[in-house]
């Protein structure tokens, strides 16, 4: 009888069991310079995995696109 | 390393709204969420003025401080993306941000509130880039394909200025010094600090 009921416990106390919880955190994501791996969408003049280029290819594009004054005639 | 930020020259805006287009168009948001929107000032007074609002990717985003399954995550290059695996859509990060970019799509019968949604400066999210798994959470991914945020590329007057900050300030004291007036950069302060916070 004794046996029984802690057999008994002991089943219905596992169903009350935690799942474990692990700390997940956010999936890795590459850096922007490794591209996209789409050379149809990819900025002309640039290859996919070179830094600085990256990063001197955007500051062109800032500059010339976004900066009216070095375009407009003085 | 360039420090992603957003500048918006209210002296240029002219509230036509193609920042905001630009963004729907390119990242296919959905009905009811907008990354991106125009507000203006003193609507209908003479000198009334315009700015363009999105997340403006904080140097100490406080979306990231109360966050509590911690699913926001900060770039190398200064831009604040999150995981929607991760995000509960529990609505503290709209509490928290000073400039209202969390955004939370309604779906369903009972207009279920779905994970947030925000600006990610163009930079997709933490899937595989180009994909379209990356595509379909995060919209496109442009500065993997060497290119600037859409809203600023596309803007008809050149008023919102993103890229480096380096970059986009040199670009606005031109302008000021060349106009002569102008220098206030709404929201500035609050996303990046000034001067006088950094140094104390």
């Amino acid at each position: 009888m004794k046996a029984a009921f802690i057999f008994c416990s002991a089943a219905l106390l596992v169903a009350c069991g935690e799942k474990p919880q692990e700390v997940k955190g956010v999936s890795s994501d590459k850096p922007p310079y490794s591209g996209t791996g789409v050379a149809s969408f990819t900025d002309a003049g640039w290859k996919a995995g070179d830094k600085d280029g990256w990063a001197n290819h955007l500051k062109a594009r800032a500059t010339y696109g976004q900066n009216d004054h070095v375009r407009a005639p003085k | 390393m360039a420090r992603m930020k957003f500048i918006c020259d209210a002296e240029r805006c002219i509230e036509c709204n193609g920042c905001v287009t630009a963004c729907k168009n390119e990242h296919e948001v959905p009905w009811g969420v907008n990354r991106r929107r125009v507000v203006t000032l003193n609507d209908g007074v003479p000198g009334e003025k315009s700015i363009s609002v999105a997340c403006m990717h904080c140097s100490d985003a406080p979306c990231m401080a109360v966050c509590p399954v911690n699913c926001f995550y900060k770039t190398d290059e200064g831009v604040v993306l999150h995981d929607k695996d991760i995000c509960i859509g529990c609505g503290y990060c709209s509490y928290a941000c000073p400039f209202g970019a969390p955004q939370f799509p309604s779906n369903g019968t009972f207009g279920l509130r779905g994970k947030m949604d925000k600006c990610t400066f163009c930079a997709g999210g933490p899937e595989e880039h180009g994909s379209q798994s990356e595509f379909e959470k995060y919209g496109r991914n442009r500065l993997a394909e060497g290119k600037l945020p859409a809203c600023a590329e596309m803007c008809s007057t050149k008023a919102l200025l993103a890229g480096d900050g380096d970059v986009i300030t040199d670009i606005l004291r031109g302008r000021v010094i060349s106009r002569g007036k102008g220098a206030e950069v709404w929201g500035w302060g609050t996303a990046y600090g000034n001067q006088a916070k950094q140094g104390a």
